[in-house]
């Protein structure tokens, strides 16, 4: 690991007025993406910015009827508080098909929702990643890649974002608070959050060097059966090949949010008129223009047979 | 690191290359330990371009108060082991697949290894030395030794820690992947403690005796 120093902040406006004067400096939170990526040096800060204690660890209900979350809410805090298990199910069934109970006990909310790729060129250092190295190329569109992304990608980068929780805030219509140095809020949603990797896949996110999340915001509950598949390669413990998140009503209409197959959690809301004409239709419109490679274009017809057993699930 | 780095081929080819996996284990670790050492006592080695950077903070472990000095980059993992010698909590793969390193902080069971120990000031840890010691083991270790729930005993500081904590998870009422209400009360399946403790892996493969203490307890507190 590279030498950092290191300081810690008590509220929000310290951090981010930290960020804003110290070149190379990254917030820490839960710490278990940030400092797996640093022992391996593919992320090598000069400066940590710990905001572990800084608050932001509260669940409130909003005045609106949704639901108010801190940016370091634990991910076994979230899934377990009584609001999120009574009327956000998805939300709460997509955190517990992540990770493990140790990795959720300390991974947050903002944090998760910041998590890096785990395309494995992306994590070999010794193979050329325009996401690590920016203009390097890209061995993982030639290489090994079954788990890769399917749409939203490029001819610079296939790599997935590769969380449960996000595909969940997406179908939730989730927003996120962010505040910078100067004070200035903003409300993002998550597709305006996550850039897509175009030529430049080292840049994942719109927000600046000094712009912190302070929380994320769900709207008030939506009716219906909350649904979160995920189809992995073991049965705990490990990234989704597919997953579909839904929430459908008894007439068949819904909404659909699907992981591990794009740069962010895919949904195209256009296309959910199509729902009650059943999976394939859907499938069809949500996958229009997807270039996978050889070796994972299983995840076309994957996404399609998760789905049929999603909406059969909801029926019953 | 290189698990095996001898070629087939090269191996084939050349009596020289044909050094025993025992014997490389040994020369890498004592290469290690020479360039830690080096590290340590500072001045010999090639000096440093980048100076050190320490900070101070300060957490209870098992019962007792610590007031340390560290390299920022200091894991709570290495901090425990290397530091503050509680070697029962091990280092696996080190980055938070494995789960030998689980210990418990605050009650809740974390991957030291993918920690800073900066990261825990005020906190209160508890490693497996924590919570029983061979004339007063811990039900949960009872239990393990009963029915024989390791076979080299490497991952089994890790898999105690975590079993303590999932029970206590489940008493808690927290649901997991496979609990079918997300509402009621989690029960204590086998399904159950198997998917709680998938963060705990044992190379040796002796899952269905580890389930098997740990339902024993669960069974007793219940």
């Amino acid at each position: 690991m590279k030498t950092f120093t290191y300081e810690r902040a008590s509220i929000p406006a310290e951090a981010t007025a930290a960020a804003a004067r110290t070149p190379g400096a990254k917030f820490l939170a839960g710490g278990t993406n940030l400092l797996d990526l640093m022992k391996l040096e593919i992320e090598a800060p000069q400066h940590i910015i710990d905001i572990g204690k800084i608050g932001l660890n509260k669940i409130e209900s909003t005045p609106a009827g949704g639901l108010h979350i801190g940016a370091l809410v634990t991910n076994t805090d979230l899934a377990a508080h009584p609001i999120v298990r009574r009327d956000y199910g998805l939300l709460a069934r997509a955190l517990l098909a992540g990770a493990s109970g140790q990795l959720r006990n300390k991974a947050t909310t903002a944090g998760n929702l910041l998590q890096r790729t785990r395309c494995p060129y992306f994590y070999d250092t010794n193979q050329l990643c325009n996401k690590r190295v920016p203009g390097s190329g890209c061995a993982a569109i030639a290489g090994f890649s079954r788990q890769l992304g399917i749409i939203g990608t490029s001819t610079s980068c296939i790599a997935t974002y590769p969380g449960d929780m996000a595909v969940a805030m997406r179908a939730l219509d989730a927003t996120v608070e962010t505040v910078k140095a100067n004070g200035a809020k903003r409300t993002l949603s998550l597709d305006q959050l996550y850039r897509l990797p175009g030529q430049t896949p080292h840049l994942e996110t719109t927000l600046e060097k000094n712009e912190l999340i302070t929380s994320i915001v769900l709207p008030p509950p939506v009716g219906g059966v909350h649904i979160y598949h995920k189809v992995r390669d073991r049965s705990s413990y490990a990234f989704a090949l597919v997953s579909v998140g839904a929430i459908l009503k008894k007439d068949g209409t819904g909404r659909v949010a699907v992981g591990g197959i794009a740069p962010r959690p895919w949904r195209i809301e256009s296309a959910e008129p199509l729902l009650p004409s059943g999976a394939k239709a859907f499938t069809a419109q949500l996958l229009k223009g997807a270039r996978p490679t050889k070796e994972n274009e299983f995840k076309l017809a994957l996404v399609e047979r998760t789905l049929t057993a999603v909406l059969n699930e909801a029926k019953h | 690191m290189l698990i095996n780095p001898i070629n087939r081929n090269t191996m084939e080819e050349s009596n020289e290359s044909t050094i025993s996996r025992r014997e490389m284990i040994v020369g890498t670790t004592a290469a290690i330990a020479a360039i830690t050492l080096a590290n340590v006592t500072g001045t010999q080695a090639a000096p440093h371009t980048v100076p050190l950077s320490l900070a101070k903070v300060s957490f209870t472990v098992n019962g007792q108060s610590h007031d340390l000095e560290m390299d920022t980059r200091t894991t709570l993992l290495d901090t425990l082991r290397e530091h503050l010698h509680f070697t029962g909590t091990k280092k696996g793969c080190d980055h938070g697949q494995c789960g030998a390193c689980t210990v418990l902080v605050n009650n809740q069971r974390i991957n030291s290894c993918l920690s800073l120990a900066l990261q825990h000031q005020g906190d209160t840890v508890t490693t497996i030395e924590g919570l029983g010691t061979p004339d007063k083991l811990h039900p949960m270790q009872a239990a393990f030794i009963k029915h024989d729930g390791y076979q080299c005993g490497y991952c089994t500081p890790g898999q105690i820690c975590s079993a303590v904590a999932v029970l206590n998870e489940i008493k808690a009422g927290i649901p997991s992947h496979v609990s079918a209400s997300l509402v009621e009360k989690p029960q204590l399946t086998n399904l159950e403690m198997r998917e709680r403790m998938s963060g705990n892996i044992c190379r040796c493969g002796a899952y269905s005796n580890i389930a098997e203490a740990i339902n024993e307890v669960a069974q007793k507190q219940a």
